[in-house]
């Protein structure tokens, strides 16, 4: 028995060792970041410990001006702009819509569900073309539109999904006891299963708030002009258009825009663990 | 009776809910995909007139367009190492993670995060400095008296290289592993236990095949993703050095909108998609000599 014991506990050393280990190398590019944007050009190049020689803000300052005329302020306000409203219509509409598909059988649904759930697989390559066609004949590119309406009009299937499955997991009873009272659906909604579903918008919100605010793929092939450029645009242009790559700068610019996510991470962490793992969310 | 018909009349109250989505639907995802596939035969160039083409588009990636079949070549090497180490290392912290031990939460924490950061650009910056050939990295690596490597410069690397990279983001397959070992009854080992059965040998008998289901879900989800791949080649690498690190989104992208060729990037687009269903199903075809259900939870 004390053999097994031993030979367990040497187990658990091995396996705290490991961990932190590899939680170390996992962290050491973050901490990278951070200490980089403190350092002199010439410091970068030279040294590669983590405790700059001096704490000073000046990477900041010179990434925050930038070199064209409009300064990092500026796409840090497009990408607030961007992301707010987008989070709560992806709220609004994936909630109506995950009320319609989880507590009404009308005709048809399993044909319509399933065309919902078969776009989840659709890759978001192909419809780039076609809808930057589309947009162009709306007359909508370069604006934020291309964002807002597409999100307005329910083209969220993950979210959807996720919260159909939460609102299945709410006893029917309750409303339909409360539609027999007289109550309208719409009440019904408002009163009953929003409030009952409020762990599952969180985690919608959140996740939402973090895929737009990372996103680069899509502003880059919607929106043309500097002026509109959202937080991701804005670095990857300071990164290109200082020749030589100044680091310093851009480091702080780096950590500027990832420390949202970070400070959203760890407020809402049991969120993000528990909501992907419930719902089946990608992270 | 009254309850019931009450009930019915309700039912159908569904239509106005899922209105919004039927309409995105048809507009944003169904009209697109329909006119993609119809602009993948023409040379449509964003010009007032285009002609039908036939599968011309198609016949040139495949035939004349080294650059574009290069790429596909790229993507499909970058899917398998990216997604097998990615996988394999979420599994492996899983199982440790999967132990009584204490400040698990922290660990989980600290392995999550980097996948709520890892389409940042800023990551993709970060890893363009750390691996630099005067990078950081390569610092260290002189230091130690080693000559640099060429991590994103030598061609016959820098694509291992951001495949390596993209492990650092395997936070949601690790927490969808971490749910997968959780459903594992313990019973089974304790009973393996008796018979005298080893945990290597418990993690092939028992582990591996009771979260099969959970595997084939994290391939699947990770293979679409890793197919699509844009921002990490874009930025780290930009595509180089000599185009190996050119996938296949990055091709897309150049034709439709710095070349504005329409037509023919919606014909990469198709093809594109058709490679990832083509693999999902081979995937899940497979699964079923290797992927198990316990049936009784349907």
């Amino acid at each position: 028995m004390r053999k097994t014991s031993v030979k367990k506990s040497m187990r658990r050393v091995a396996s705290y060792a490991f961990l932190i280990l590899l939680g170390l190398l996992f962290v050491y590019p973050l901490l990278f970041m951070v200490s980089a944007s403190f350092k002199s050009n010439a410091e970068l190049m030279t040294s590669s410990s983590l405790i700059p020689k001096s704490f000073s803000v000046e990477n900041y300052i010179k990434g925050w001006i930038g070199v064209g005329e409009y300064s990092f302020g500026t796409f840090l306000l497009n990408s607030v702009v961007l992301v707010f409203p987008i989070v709560i219509f992806t709220i609004a509409s994936s909630t109506i819509v995950g009320y319609g598909f989880a507590r009404f059988k009308f005709k048809g649904h399993k044909l319509l569900f399933g065309a919902m759930l078969s776009t989840l697989m659709l890759p978001n390559a192909v419809l780039i073309i076609p809808k930057y066609i589309l947009f162009r004949q709306f007359g909508w590119l370069n604006t934020y539109k291309v964002f807002y309406i597409p999100v307005i009009f329910a083209c969220t299937p993950f979210f959807i999904f996720s919260i159909v499955q939460f609102i299945r997991g709410i006893p029917k009873s309750i409303d339909e006891s409360a539609y027999m009272d007289g109550c309208s659906t719409f009440r019904i909604f408002t009163d009953i299963i929003l409030p009952l579903s409020k762990p599952a918008i969180f985690s919608m919100a959140i996740f939402q708030f973090i895929w737009t605010w990372n996103d680069y793929f899509n502003p880059m092939i919607y929106i043309n002009s500097v002026k509109k450029y959202n937080v991701m645009q804005g670095l990857r242009m300071s990164m290109d258009s200082s020749s030589g790559i100044s680091w310093g700068p851009i480091m702080a610019l780096s950590l500027i825009t990832i420390l949202p996510c970070i400070v959203v991470f760890f407020l809402a962490q049991r969120y993000f663990v528990e909501g992907i793992a419930t719902t089946g969310l990608k992270g | 009776m009254r309850k019931a018909t009450l009930l019915e009349k309700r039912n159908n109250m569904g239509y106005v809910y899922i209105l919004p989505w039927i309409i995105g639907f048809l507009v944003f995802q169904l009209y697109p995909l329909l006119t993609s596939l119809s602009y993948s035969f023409t040379d449509y160039n964003m010009g007032s007139d285009f002609r039908f083409v036939g599968i011309e588009n198609y016949v040139k990636v495949f035939m004349r367009d080294r650059e574009a079949r290069a790429s596909l070549f790229t993507t499909f090497k970058y899917v398998f190492m990216s997604v097998p180490l990615k996988l394999i290392s979420a599994l492996l912290v899983a199982l440790l993670l999967n132990q009584q031990l204490k400040g698990i939460n922290f660990f989980r924490a600290v392995y999550y995060m980097p996948s709520i950061l890892g389409g940042s650009v800023a990551i993709a910056i970060l890893w363009r400095q750390l691996f630099a050939i005067d990078g950081t990295i390569n610092q260290l690596i002189t230091a130690l008296g080693f000559e640099p490597v060429g991590f994103l410069t030598d061609p016959d690397v820098a694509l291992f290289t951001i495949s390596v990279l993209s492990v650092w983001q395997f936070g949601s397959s690790m927490i969808f592993f971490l749910a997968a070992l959780k459903q594992v009854p313990k019973s089974l080992y304790e009973a393996a236990k008796v018979d005298g059965s080893g945990p290597i040998r418990n993690f092939f008998t028992i582990t591996l095949p009771l979260i099969s289901p959970m595997t084939l879900f994290n391939i699947v989800m990770q293979m679409i993703n890793a197919f699509q791949e844009y921002t990490a080649p874009a930025v780290i690498t930009n595509g180089g050095p000599l185009k190996s690190t050119q996938v296949l989104a990055m091709t897309l992208y150049n034709n439709a909108f710095s070349y504005r060729k329409m037509g023919y990037a919606s014909a990469i687009s198709w093809i594109l998609f058709v490679v990832i269903i083509l693999f999902t199903a081979l995937v899940f075809r497979s699964s079923a000599a290797w992927a198990f259900y316990n049936d009784e939870e349907g």
